[in-house]
């Protein structure tokens, strides 16, 4: 096994690009597990520890850029206010000493269903910033995910860095794991309201084979919303339209039996979750559906 | 490979100091400042000189003949020393706890997944595991058993044909390892006179210790052609007893000290590494260290057996007990290991703390090709608890009594007659330790809602809610329930084993003070054992420093760190040996000094007498001669339960706690929050007062993983689906609420100090206790432990009722 | 491959290390700290915690190449000659090590929390030490060492001349 260590991001190109076998390696959550239980033996670690830029952030006006490596523990303690779904995802992840290593980057990189930034990015709208010594490009986080474990990356290209939409109305993410800390989740839940394109955004994780979107329960929320001038007034959503919501939401997921949990349980929690995710952000544009709206214009 | 520039780890770590503290104080432990500082040496920890790596390849296959195994190529690795399989075993060939029926290296067969098959010593860990994994083995699949109806069908694979246990005669197929029935009364005249009846089948998944020291150790080959193992181990003369045949070597050229135990909890009574580090050390002649990760250790030791019980209890119209039925099948896995008494726990204290006139009761362990069972805390009483707690929640719903009316009513007391037809001779207190818990104030209601205290802005803290740190709720469709369970468990071996101790002290003048040493082969593994041997010298010789030597097989054996025992045994066996050290020096008194015979006493490092004046400082006594005596402490005999009706005096001592458990639960999602679990329990006398309460938290702790988290989930094909510490989930900080504890302290007359083993009851009745509370705050049934998730809501609705 | 870092003030190299090995391996085996624990070796009990230029992690998901240039801090590292951390002391007298074998990560990560809040809540020290499992305590010892630590810090911080806060 080799232990490549480039100091800088070009550096790092060039290695992956002479070493497509090379695995990436940040904050070691996945992969050392993997290697510490002997589940896997790559010919060489690249180390993307040591490159700055990749642990840095900027939050603009409109979008965040996050480095592929930007911990956890940073995305809770600074960017709950641009970015919260994201952070109430990051504050699920693991324990303080995984929220210190483990990164958004690297959770793209594993493309794990579990991951529990997946829900959330969906649900913001992002984009993955990927790239090789042949150039960079964004891909829309609805194309990254292939299969489960599996991503658009190509054999010589690295994840640099993650675009997120700046919230410009309520955020949540909430998971299901049967202990009350340091869980995988069984399933996960994020919803996103957009009140400048009168759109919401959801995110499920662990419900299918990769983290998706419930879109027929978003294109039946928008509509109820639109209808209903509830952007506008910020009345509740009527009952029976937040059921249907949820109902939607669980026919998106394509879940299976494991260890975790039943399918059935999957889909049941997923429901319940898209009906308080709803509620809770719905409740908290409710508060002041003006200053939400001409806030975003 | 180097290994860097290191001095050799010393792996003894004798522990003393002057530290005040007699029996009944809370006093520190002697191993305490070591382990805060990162210094006390665990068998993993340990290292020398020129050691090598040992690793074990294991069966993938759960039941297979092995055809062919070929370890050229692992051999021809660079930095491999050494590979062994079943044919370079050079003397006895299987060991076992009771009945040695389990292949130190699988030889034809596999028996269950993870069995070991061959071993490799290298350089490095890494080499080793290469190697290994060139190891080639041809299996044949054979078709397995898993439960009671495949393992017991008339053409069910015999997993071990040819017993000769002394277990084979009485079982009627033999995949059963043993059959423990209790009999007693009439119970079909009583069942025809029962006003309600209640019937019930109850399940118990499969629970593992999850100790978090990894099995691991270090075997250094001796000069004399013997080896010395450096073990975490919860008995070192049962290793011994094992490895001495195994090895080929005579008892004495086989030494065991204890290496520094990482918890225990049952899973380290049978062997795991030591046999086969002590064989590679040998075969190689450098030391060896094999260290379990915790993927290997889910398969490196044996597991709470999992149950299937059925239950039926008649009852008068008033709630009095008439009669009990009652069946239960455990599932013993691949080898033996525990499992005859496990049953025998199970059968004789599988009708609970209370009296039952009439009983039938059937135990019966069976081989299967799942997990090996054997040991864990609470030991065949825990399953039988949940059912027969269920039992009475169901039957005081159906006479409309309160349940913890219903307990007190039928409870055992000093006095009462077990089903097995023992008498239970001192204080039994289960209706007081009902009534203390259950007379505790409520906590508060909905503690998750919080105020911003600038704004006044009601909020959420979703720590204290279920679900905790997920967000998985606001407090949406969430109910409290209150649940009560009450358990008897047996403290000490029983059935007629020959259960002693064994403790050696020294009292001599060091530096002019007097000092006692203590040695003995208890195995210290987190319980404070040690914290206890201190304080009883303290206490009978009337010094202030102490010093406790390293555990070994230099000492007589003290038995088992299990079934509750070591205060009542170790402890009794230090308190016998001081007391004759003290006997010895006070015949010195007299005889030199003229001393009475009644009256001088030790106290403050001197001899004083009745009137309390100073007759002379112990060192003085002693002078350069040093009184040292090793003597060993039984417990009253007890007796084998009779094979056809289980009557029997077959336990020295029963232990009882009570808890009630305060849960809130998401309805909506089945996620439980245990807010609050009180315990009460008797403990006959708390040596130590802190170590007693540590032992209650911790043991319920266990209760509440098995109630709603823990499981060794075994798929159909008998392998293991969750062997990781990510999917066997153990209770977080965040999962164990607040305990209050009442202790009594009502004396055993037969035991030291009035004592009463502690460890286990605990774990007993917290599972029934916040299964009854999650049934309350639900209305489900919930026949089976742990609980998941999906138990507690209606599937298929899509949560949008 | 040889690994230069800084543990608890002293510069320390491992050579020969092999790329798969942890960062805890490298503690363990080869500087001869064996004081942070191999309980899971995958994150999920914090057994293992150590801190990495001052963050705190679980040593055995640091590839020991990342460590280079690292500083590390272990519980080797919390005495100050003989004299206890007030945590080491406070969760020796509270009774909070049975086994000890979650105690080296436990005090880790109370320290860091400390440091951050000196005045935790309870249930502020639940969740900063939700990453940390034990098997034996039922956490309630372990509480109240946490407690007892913050109190007499406070005290002492209270108490003691200005500017020489403990």
């Amino acid at each position: 096994m080799e232990f490549l260590r480039p100091a800088g991001w070009q550096e790092a190109l060039a290695a992956k690009a002479a070493h497509p076998d090379a695995v990436p390696l940040a904050g070691g959550t996945d992969l050392m597990v993997e290697i510490n239980f002997d589940r896997r033996r790559p010919a060489r670690l690249l180390d993307l520890s040591r490159i700055p830029e990749l642990r840095a952030h900027e939050a603009g006006p409109d979008t965040v850029r996050l480095g592929a490596a930007v911990p956890y523990r940073t995305v809770v303690e600074e960017l709950r206010g641009p970015l919260p779904g994201l952070a109430l995802a990051a504050h699920t992840v693991g324990s303080p000493q995984i929220r210190n290593r483990g990164s958004v980057g690297g959770n793209l990189g594993t493309a794990s269903p579990a991951g529990d930034a997946h829900p959330a990015l969906l649900a913001a709208g992002a984009r993955v910033e990927v790239a090789s010594v042949r150039g960079s490009r964004l891909i829309p986080v609805d194309e990254f995910y292939t299969g489960p474990k599996r991503n658009a990356l190509a054999p010589d290209e690295l994840i640099r860095a993650v675009h997120v939409d700046t919230a410009r109305g309520p955020q949540q993410f909430a998971k299901v794991g049967p202990r009350n800390a340091m869980v995988i989740a069984v399933c996960a839940f994020a919803l996103a309201l957009h009140p400048h394109t009168r759109t919401v955004r959801t995110g499920i994780g662990s419900a299918a084979p990769t983290p998706v979107r419930a879109t027929a329960a978003e294109e039946f929320l928008a509509g109820v919303l639109d209808e209903g001038g509830h952007w506008a007034s910020g009345r509740p959503v009527p009952p029976a339209a937040a059921r249907r919501f949820a109902e939607l939401a669980a026919a998106a997921c394509a879940p299976i039996d494991d260890v975790r949990g039943s399918a059935d349980y999957r889909r049941h929690a997923v429901a319940v979750l898209a009906r308080r995710t709803l509620h809770w952000t719905w409740a908290e544009y409710g508060r002041d559906p003006r200053e939400a709206v001409e806030g975003a214009a | 490979m180097s290994r860097g520039t290191r001095t050799v780890r010393p792996p003894r770590q004798a522990l003393g100091g002057e530290s005040p503290g007699g029996v009944g104080e809370s006093v520190e432990r002697p191993d305490g400042i070591l382990k805060v500082t990162g210094e006390f040496a665990y068998s993993s920890d340990l290292w020398h000189e020129d050691m090598l790596w040992g690793h074990t390849l294991r069966s993938p296959h759960a039941h297979a003949r092995i055809l062919a195994v070929d370890v050229a190529a692992a051999l021809a690795v660079p930095g491999v020393h050494c590979v062994l399989t079943h044919a370079d075993l050079p003397a006895a060939t299987h060991y076992g706890l009771e009945i040695q029926d389990q292949p130190v290296l699988a030889k034809d067969v596999v028996r269950y997944e993870g069995e070991p098959v061959a071993l490799v010593a290298a350089d490095h860990p890494e080499i080793a595991r290469r190697a290994a994994a060139l190891i080639r083995v041809d299996y044949r699949e054979l078709p397995a058993v898993h439960d009671e109806a495949t393992a017991t069908a008339p053409d069910a694979p015999v997993l071990h044909p040819d017993r000769t246990d002394r277990h084979a005669a009485h079982v009627a197929h033999p995949n059963i390892v043993h059959r423990q029935p209790v009999v007693t009364g009439d119970v079909d005249a009583a069942a025809r006179a029962a006003d309600v009846v209640v019937t019930g089948e109850y399940e118990v998944g499969m629970q593992d210790q999850a100790f978090l020291g990894p099995e691991s150790g270090l075997a250094v080959p001796a000069e004399d052609g013997g080896v010395d193992l450096h073990v975490a181990t919860q008995w070192l003369h049962v290793d011994h007893r094992q490895l001495a045949p195994v090895l080929g070597l005579p008892p004495e050229r086989v030494r065991l000290t204890l290496a520094g135990v990482g918890g225990a909890f049952g899973a380290r009574e049978d062997l795991s590494m030591q046999a086969h580090a002590c064989l590679l050390a040998l075969r190689t002649g450098r030391p060896v260290k094999i260290v379990y990760n915790r993927h290997e250790s889910f398969f490196g030791h044996v597991h709470r057996h999992p149950a299937k019980l059925s239950y039926e209890h008649g009852a008068t119209r008033d709630g009095r007990l008439l009669y009990v039925r009652a069946r239960i099948v455990l599932d013993g896995g691949a080898y033996a290991s525990s499992s005859p008494a496990v049953v025998g726990n199970a059968a004789s204290l599988g009708l609970g703390p209370y009296e039952v006139p009439n009983a039938r009761v059937e135990a019966v362990a069976l081989y299967t090709n799942n997990p090996p069972c054997g040991a864990m805390r609470g030991f065949g009483a825990v399953q039988a608890c949940f059912a027969y707690e269920a039992q009475m929640d169901k039957l005081a719903a159906a006479l409309g009594l309160d349940p913890v009316e219903l307990r007190r009513r039928n409870a055992m007391s000093q006095g009462s007659t077990m089903p097995t037809g023992q008498l239970v001779d001192s204080p039994a207190p289960v209706a007081e330790l009902l009534r203390l818990v259950k007379a505790r104030p409520l906590p508060p209601e909905r503690q998750w809602e919080t105020v911003d205290a600038a704004t006044g802005a009601p909020g959420v803290d979703v720590r204290a809610l279920p679900g905790g740190l997920s967000n998985a709720g606001h407090g949406e469709g969430v109910v409290r329930g209150v649940g009560y369970a009450v358990g008897i468990k047996n403290v000490g071996f029983s059935e007629g084993f020959d259960d002693y101790s064994t403790a050696r002290v020294r009292l001599e003048a060091i530096a002019g003070e007097p000092v006692a040493t203590v040695h003995t082969a208890m195995a210290e593994v987190g319980q404070g054992g040690v914290t206890v041997h201190a304080q009883i010298a303290r206490t009978e010789l009337g010094v202030t420093r102490v010093t406790i030597l390293p555990a070994d097989t230099s000492v007589g054996s003290a038995g088992s760190t299990s079934a509750s025992r070591q205060t009542y045994l170790t402890g009794g066996a230090v308190r016998n040996t001081c007391l004759a050290v003290r006997a010895e020096l006070l015949r010195r008194g007299r005889e030199r000094h003229g001393w009475p015979e009644v009256g001088p006493r030790l106290e403050g490092g001197k001899v004083v007498a009745a009137d309390g004046s100073v007759l002379a400082p112990l060192v003085d006594v002693l002078g350069d001669e040093a009184i040292e005596l090793e003597l060993e402490f039984r417990h009253r005999p007890t007796q084998p339960f009779d094979p056809v009706t289980g009557q029997g005096f077959g336990h020295v001592q029963y232990s009882f706690c009570a808890h009630r458990a305060v849960v809130e639960v998401d309805t909506e999602l089945g996620l439980v929050k245990v807010v609050e679990l009180a315990a009460a329990q008797d403990v006959g006398k708390a040596i130590n007062p802190r170590a007693v309460e540590g032992q209650i938290h911790g043991g319920s702790a266990q209760g509440l993983g098995l109630a709603v988290l823990e499981e060794i989930v075994v798929g159909g094909d008998g392998r293991i689906r969750n062997p990781s510490f990510t999917d066997y989930l153990i209770p977080t900080i965040l999962d164990m609420p607040s305990m209050p504890l009442d202790i009594l302290e009502l004396a055993d007359e037969h035991a030291p100090y009035g004592l009463r083993g502690i460890g286990e009851a605990p774990t007993l009745s917290a599972t029934p206790a916040i299964v009854a509370a999650v049934r309350q705050a639900t209305g489900r049934a919930l026949h089976r432990v742990p609980v998941r998730p999906e138990h507690l809501v209606d599937l298929g609705q899509d949560g949008v009722a | 491959m040889r690994v230069r870092l800084t543990v608890n003030g002293r510069p320390r190299t491992a050579d020969d290390v092999w790329p798969g090995e942890s960062l805890l391996y490298v503690l363990r085996e080869r500087l001869g700290l064996p004081g942070s624990k191999n309980a899971c070796e995958q994150g999920e009990c914090g057994s293992c915690t150590v801190r990495l230029d001052g963050d705190l992690v679980c040593a055995c998901l640091v590839a020991a190449g990342q460590a280079d240039g690292a500083a590390v801090d272990t519980v080797e590292g919390l005495r100050r000659g003989d004299e206890l951390s007030p945590l080491q002391e406070a969760f020796h007298e509270a009774g909070a090590v049975q086994c000890g074998f979650c105690t080296p990560g436990l005090l880790m990560a109370a320290g860091e929390l400390l440091e951050r809040r000196p005045d935790p809540s309870d249930a502020d020290i639940r969740e900063a030490l939700s990453g940390n499992l034990c098997r034996c305590t039922g956490y309630e010892k372990i509480l109240d060492a946490v407690r007892l630590a913050a109190a007499r810090t406070a005290t002492a911080i209270t108490t003691e001349p200005a500017g020489e806060p403990s």
